[in-house]
């Protein structure tokens, strides 16, 4: 008696549940695509008028696909010097800044994880103290001038050596997969610490690794302030420094007094900007795909430590 | 006498175990001595670019005199401070940072959790992992590229949104040079921008919810959007509630890159916020007032430091009771 019930309950919440939820099922997709729509949409603008001629862009044809093919743009951007010393120059900040910030994060992250260390507790609020309050701009620029940085390449990577956040991040990922009888197993197997951490930890953590790797990686590639405020050799800009003088200062093109020869130049700025910004994104949103699921790991713990 | 002994004795097995203590400690110091060693250059570091800008930060209560350093420039108070408080600018840049950042706040907070829950609902797999991906990749586009792309869009003249409007028999827009319109523009393409991004803290949070719960739900007759109402949304709660007040936290603190690439002298009046404004007045002015900036960055980072502080108090006790 009791059994047929709910038998036929469960029959009845099945027969509920088909259209109502089929209907749920069309609206939450539909609204997913106008996501995606939204989103989308721009980006395929971009790419596309990349791929055009720069008569198609000047005119406003490109609507959504490419108009009249072409790779002139692209043959735009690697002809102009500038554009081609700032990749060069980010490829350098982004790998050498990322491996400087890998080693020094894994340095200040693993004593900290260390719940048996004395002054633990010291060396942590002297860690995120600096989080809740800083010395600001201009404090900042003394110090840095007074270290004769200035226009000089280790002031994309020195000050920029280590991130609070990303140390505490890292921190409580070490607290939570490296176990204290790990530690001493280690020991007693006569592990030095740094050899543990090198041969044991460090394998250990490649997932938030990686996550490091991006948010440094990507923090350095789209890095702007940094050189903005210090550098002033062009040969040492970063790309987006060139990009600023391009997609924002519109320093390309000079003025041209025929009107027909201006239209063309015109045209070609704009297509240089579209198959700039195509340049200048892609290398991340590649690399990304690689270590999303370990991303949304770290993004969690660093939600939850936040 | 009786006593005595036994306080002799406390006294003594304090002593003792206070000794041990100190020496369990010591103990562990040289069993650790390699960690010291290996946190001494973050620490070095630590010291030098945060801490040294900090005892920097006395400027503030000086008129700086670069040949004479911050340590022999003359002390002058609260000067500087005063001077802001009675500029021009005061209200003009303050007032600009705080509704860029409450309209930031209000208008971007609910997509986030929109997405997450609608993301969460699907039940197409593929279909899930390409909308996430598509939704997250503006993330990764800089704050250069990003504001490049406003202007082009925008451009009155090569711009597709005014295309647009031609096409459809408008009179083209200078959206840019509309201060009324900066607001809107930062705060619209930042949601656009960043939007499946955050989505992914949301999503985590939805995917620890009890499926016991569904089951149950389940059991009783609930349709989906009965569950996404009664069981996601509560136990979302929570989370939205650390989000909001860790934003509330940072109401003060507008970041300068986009603001300041998004500046031009026609849009100035709207776009002046409080960080372009020290790097204004410190860094780029003709005649630069080192102490001046410095003075306003002290009193923007002193005020961050006071709202997280009381962010911090609300969201201890809002978490206490929101543990149902």
């Amino acid at each position: 008696m009791a059994s047929n019930l709910s038998t036929a309950r469960i029959r009845r919440a099945k027969i509920k549940y088909s259209w109502e939820d089929r209907l749920f099922d069309l609206v939450n997709d539909g609204l997913l695509m106008l996501a995606v729509l939204i989103v989308l949409y721009p980006l395929i603008y971009i790419v596309s008028s990349a791929f055009s001629s720069p008569d198609a862009v000047a005119k406003g044809k490109v609507v959504l696909f490419p108009v009249d093919f072409s790779l002139r743009g692209f043959e735009e951007v690697f002809s102009h010097k500038a554009i081609v010393t700032g990749f060069a120059n980010s490829i350098f900040y982004t790998i050498v800044g990322t491996s400087v910030n890998l080693v020094m994060t894994v340095a200040a992250a693993y004593p900290l994880s260390r719940k048996n260390l004395p002054g633990r507790r010291i060396l942590l609020f002297l860690f995120t103290f600096t989080m809740l309050f800083n010395g600001g701009l201009i404090p900042s620029y003394l110090l840095t001038s007074q270290l004769g940085l200035i226009n000089k390449r280790a002031v994309m990577i020195i000050p920029l050596a280590l991130n609070v956040f990303n140390v505490i991040i890292c921190r409580t990922f070490f607290e939570t997969t490296i176990p204290d009888e790990l530690v001493e197993a280690a020991q007693l197997d006569g592990f030095s610490q740094t050899r543990f951490i090198i041969q044991i930890v460090v394998p250990l953590s490649k997932a938030i690794i990686a996550v490091l790797a991006l948010y440094y990686g990507l923090g350095h590639w789209n890095s702007y302030f940094q050189a903005f405020l210090y550098i002033t050799e062009k040969s040492k800009f970063p790309l987006q420094i060139v990009l600023r003088d391009i997609l924002i200062l519109n320093q390309v093109n000079e003025i041209i007094a025929d009107p027909l020869l201006y239209q063309a130049k015109r045209g070609m700025a704009d297509l240089l900007k579209y198959a700039l910004i195509v340049v200048a994104s892609v290398p991340f949103m590649i690399a990304y795909p690689f270590v999303a699921k370990h991303f949304v790991k770290g993004v969690m713990i660093g939600a939850v430590k936040a | 006498m009786a006593a005595k002994t036994t306080d002799g004795t406390l006294v003594l097995s304090r002593k003792v175990l206070r000794a041990k203590k100190w020496k369990s400690i010591r103990r562990r110091v040289i069993l650790n001595w390699e960690l010291y060693v290996i946190i001494t250059l973050p620490v070095i570091w630590l010291l030098i670019f945060c801490y040294y800008p900090m005892y920097g930060v006395q400027i503030a209560f000086r008129r700086f005199i670069a040949s004479k350093g911050i340590l022999g420039s003359p002390w002058v108070g609260l000067d500087n401070f005063i001077k802001f408080f009675n500029s021009y600018n005061f209200g003009r840049v303050i007032g600009n940072t705080l509704s860029i950042s409450v309209y930031d706040l209000i208008a971007g907070f609910p997509f986030p959790i929109i997405l997450a829950i609608l993301l969460n609902n699907c039940l197409k797999k593929r279909y899930k992992k390409f909308v996430q991906i598509v939704t997250y990749m503006p993330y990764f586009i800089s704050t250069v590229v990003m504001v490049g792309i406003i202007i082009q869009f925008l451009s009155p003249k090569v711009g597709i949104v005014n295309h647009a409007i031609r096409a459809f028999g408008g009179t083209e827009i200078d959206f840019m040079a509309k201060p009324e319109l900066f607001k809107h523009i930062y705060v619209w393409s930042s949601i656009w921008q960043g939007t499946g991004w955050t989505a992914i803290i949301y999503l985590s949070a939805l995917s620890s919810v009890d499926p016991g719960l569904h089951e149950a739900a389940l059991v009783d007759g609930a349709n989906r959007f009965q569950r996404m109402w009664f069981i996601d949304l509560p136990c979302l709660l929570p989370t939205i509630a650390i989000m909001l007040t860790l934003r509330a936290g940072s109401i003060m603190s507008v970041g300068f890159e986009k603001a300041f690439l998004m500046q031009n002298n026609l849009n100035i009046r709207a776009s002046e916020i409080i960080s372009t404004y020290i790097y204004k007045s410190g860094l780029a002015a003709a005649a630069p007032d080192y102490s001046y900036s410095a003075a306003i960055g002290l009193f923007n980072s002193a005020i961050n430091l006071l709202l997280i502080s009381i962010v911090n108090y609300i969201n201890a006790k809002i978490n206490e009771i929101s543990l149902w």
